[in-house]
């Protein structure tokens, strides 16, 4: 077939494209992986059971903003790096600060702590099936945004794995949150932040090859 | 920003609103500065060059729905086509057939070249490859220009599944130039 002959075979019965393609993949995606994860977390973990005084507490927001701002910074990295040529600009600045937000803030709390008290405050309860529960968590909205990808065009398929990955971690995390009865900022600045970072860097691994096209 | 980017832009914007006479022109205009701009990258394989063309015009108009209005043409189309490029080395294993570096962008509308040699791929023999529920609806609408309703007559099935063939078959054709079963 002669190129000639490819450019009138693609534009013959070109439709006009819908709008906003992007916009609608994306909050398909968002949605109905926030659902299963929502899910998957009311099933298997539950609510905590004292979540009405928890949230009374100023740490219980806390502990949700993170992974919200978090979110918030790893859709505007995804959604640009779903296009080609978008840059990223200054959002992985707006990804970093809610990270070193966090870390202050445990660097705060430790401070002023009692150094027989600080193991507690880093490792809490929980922390060894933490970062486990939350990458979990994440595969439902982790194999929806993949497949939001698949049908876009990423050229920095590594990278964009990897802002895939971290937008199902936050996801995870904060629905998580709902489950997790840790109030403490250095145990959310550890083991949060690697539960996050594990579907992160499982994205970045297959990126090259799930984002593909 | 040079007078082919307004221009192109212009072509495009117009063809993604259900142009077509627009669009084909868009993509013939298209495809000169891409011949161009991948001899000009690919000068140790010009054996390469046609199939790249037609890989990335295929590219193009499968993601055509990823190009947004505010954003500059070139930017998008140099993305797609250095990502090509790079895949298309990857493929070969041979980056270091790669003579210039790749981060030239302003430069992917700076010169035109409608001298096509022949493509070494047949996208014609790939297409026969296709699933009839693929192949035919592309056969009837792209290549002998139905319109959906007539295709659907044609191929007895609904005007959807025409549809929804031909989106899903020239995405299987880019899967069979990236050698994916």
């Amino acid at each position: 077939m002669k190129t000639d002959e490819l450019i009138t075979m693609l534009a013959s019965g070109a439709e006009a494209v819908e709008p906003h393609p992007l916009r609608r993949r994306f909050a398909l995606a968002l949605g109905w992986g926030a659902f299963g994860t929502t899910l998957l977390m009311a099933i298997v973990l539950g609510v905590r059971p004292d979540i009405e005084e928890a949230a009374r507490l100023p740490m219980f927001w806390v502990k949700l903003a993170l992974p919200a701002v978090l979110l918030a910074g790893a859709l505007l990295a995804t959604v640009r790096l779903s296009r080609p040529g978008a840059r990223l600009g200054r959002v992985p600045a707006a990804i970093a600060a809610p990270v070193l937000a966090v870390w202050l803030l445990a660097a705060i709390v430790l401070l002023g702590a009692a150094p027989e008290e600080r193991p507690q405050l880093v490792f809490g309860y929980t922390w060894a099936y933490c970062p486990l529960l939350i990458a979990a968590l994440s595969v439902p909205l982790f194999g929806a945004l993949l497949w939001a990808m698949k049908g876009l065009a990423p050229t920095q398929l590594a990278l964009a794995g990897a802002a895939t990955g971290l937008l199902a971690g936050a996801g995870g995390a904060l629905i998580y949150s709902l489950h997790c009865v840790e109030m403490a900022a250095p145990f959310i600045g550890v083991w949060y932040l690697l539960g996050i970072s594990i579907p992160a860097a499982i994205g970045a691994a297959i990126g090259p090859s799930a984002l593909r096209w | 920003m040079s007078a082919s980017e307004d221009r192109l832009r212009d072509l495009l914007v117009r063809g993604l609103a259900g142009d077509t006479s627009t669009y084909h022109a868009f993509l013939k205009e298209l495809s000169a500065h891409l011949r161009a701009f991948l001899r000009g990258r690919l000068s140790r394989l010009p054996d390469e060059v046609e199939d790249l063309v037609q890989e990335t015009l295929l590219a193009v108009h499968n993601q055509r729905h990823t190009y947004d209005a505010g954003q500059p043409l070139t930017a998008w189309i140099h993305a797609i086509a250095r990502y090509k490029l790079i895949d298309l080395l990857r493929r070969r294993a041979g980056r270091d057939a790669l003579n210039d570096p790749l981060d030239d962008e302003l430069e992917v509308f700076a010169a035109s070249d409608i001298e096509a040699d022949d493509a070494r791929r047949d996208l014609a023999r790939l297409l026969e490859r296709l699933p009839d529920r693929q192949r035919l609806p592309i056969i009837h609408m792209k290549l002998h220009g139905m319109s959906v309703v007539e295709a659907a007559r044609a191929t007895g099935i609904s005007e959807a599944a025409v549809k929804v063939g031909v989106h899903r078959g020239l995405k299987a054709l880019a899967a069979m130039i990236r050698g994916e079963p």
